[in-house]
């Protein structure tokens, strides 16, 4: 049985999972972070798989280079989020002392 | 073709393999045939033969921070200026200034930051 | 098995090692260290799936300046002071909409009726990749440069908080 489609989204899916469970499940800010990119690279990874096996076999190599295109990107845009983010959370870290998302409650009530 | 994409990265594969190999052994070679008597001042942090004080972690300057996030950006110009430089010939004029935007915006950022002193170190 | 089996089979393993290593080790700098591990794994399916160019990138951006970004903030916030249950009370939680979301989109992959392949398919030309992204895609390219330069100022606004001038 050669790979198929169905492998790279299965594991595109485990990747998704992990950092679905890591983004939600973390208490530092850093790993939370961590998690999110993981995502990003499991749907980077499920772009490229389906640019890989196009859905009709009459695409052109544009069509199909949208995919590659996208994940730049998303790879450009995550890498913007995670300066802001990080530097968000050395702001928070200077003024409350922690980098615990339980403990970044001053919003609630 | 599957086949000679392959035959292109057997080389990556070979140094890859290598390389945890060679790491991997060297450590092995140590655990197996180091001596080990753990101590407690043995794991005491160095400090020209007194006794430390304090944490060995020390707190590091946020301005490195800032130098990360410059490197960060103009690798992405990087990344980008890859497939224009293979392609800006046939492209022409449009490609040319489509980059030339796209630097000077970035050339904003840079000015920015040196405006605002995160290049100076001070 | 074939060599693109074993070779896809290796790379996966290492790719959900890696992910598992970052989520399950106490020490933050380890995750850290697994998450590069991860990443580089993810550059290696590009490879399997003839993205050479974005296999180049991932390990640019990701395995080079985002991790580094990473672990610079662990250094500058004392992450080892952390208490020692990183995960939170959320955690059941978490854990089910994971694995909800593992299950459905697994099920989801394995009923519906991919196209097997239909074609000999090229490594993606990079000529053509440039192209691409230059003719078709140039008002998303110059968006992306402002992107860029909003995030450069946000981050140095935010990280200099008020010890600036």
């Amino acid at each position: 049985m050669a790979i198929e489609l169905e492998h790279y989204l299965i594991l595109g899916a485990l990747l998704f999972s992990i950092g679905l469970y890591m983004a939600l499940a973390k208490r530092n800010f850093v790993g939370v972070l961590m998690g999110i990119e993981m995502m990003f690279n499991a749907v980077n990874l499920t772009f490229i798989a389906f640019s890989r096996f196009p859905r009709f076999a009459d695409m052109t190599d544009a069509e199909r280079l949208s995919g590659h295109v996208f994940v730049i990107f998303v790879i450009t845009v995550a890498a913007a989020e995670a300066a802001v983010a990080l530097a968000l959370a050395m702001l928070v870290y200077r003024n409350r002392e922690t980098i615990d998302v339980d403990r970044m409650d001053l919003l609630k009530w | 073709m599957i086949q000679d994409l392959f035959a292109d990265y057997i080389a990556v594969l070979i140094a890859a393999i290598l390389g945890i190999l060679l790491v991997g052994g060297a450590l092995m070679g140590n655990y197996i045939l180091a001596p080990r008597q753990a101590s407690r001042a043995k794991s005491l942090t160095y400090e020209c033969g007194m006794l430390p004080i304090g944490r060995s972690r020390t707190q590091v300057h946020f301005r490195y921070y800032l130098f990360a996030i410059l490197f960060l950006i103009f690798d992405i110009e990087a990344v980008f200026l890859f497939p224009w430089a293979v392609v800006f010939l046939d492209i022409g004029k449009a490609a040319f200034y489509e980059m030339l935007f796209f630097m000077l915006i970035l050339g904003f950022g840079l000015l920015y930051a040196w405006k605002k002193g995160v290049l100076s170190w001070r | 098995m074939s060599y693109e089996e074993v070779i896809f089979y290796f790379v996966a393993a290492v790719t959900v090692l890696g992910a598992l290593g970052v989520v399950l080790t106490r020490n933050v700098v380890h995750s850290a260290l697994f998450l590069i591990l991860a990443l580089l794994a993810v550059a290696g399916v590009f490879i399997l799936l003839s993205a050479e160019f974005l296999a180049i990138v991932q390990i640019l951006i990701y395995g080079g300046a985002v991790t580094i970004l990473i672990l610079f903030v662990m250094m500058l916030t004392r992450v080892r002071d952390m208490p020692q249950a990183l995960d939170g009370p959320q955690r059941p939680f978490a854990a089910l909409a994971a694995g909800a979301f593992l299950v459905l989109s697994v099920l989801a992959a394995l009923s519906s009726d991919w196209p097997g392949e239909t074609r000999e398919i090229t490594v993606v030309p990079f000529r053509e990749m440039g192209e691409a992204l230059f003719r078709d895609w140039a008002v998303p390219f110059e968006v992306a440069s402002l992107v860029l330069l909003v995030a450069l100022i946000g981050a140095i606004v935010l990280a200099r908080g008020e010890e600036g001038e």
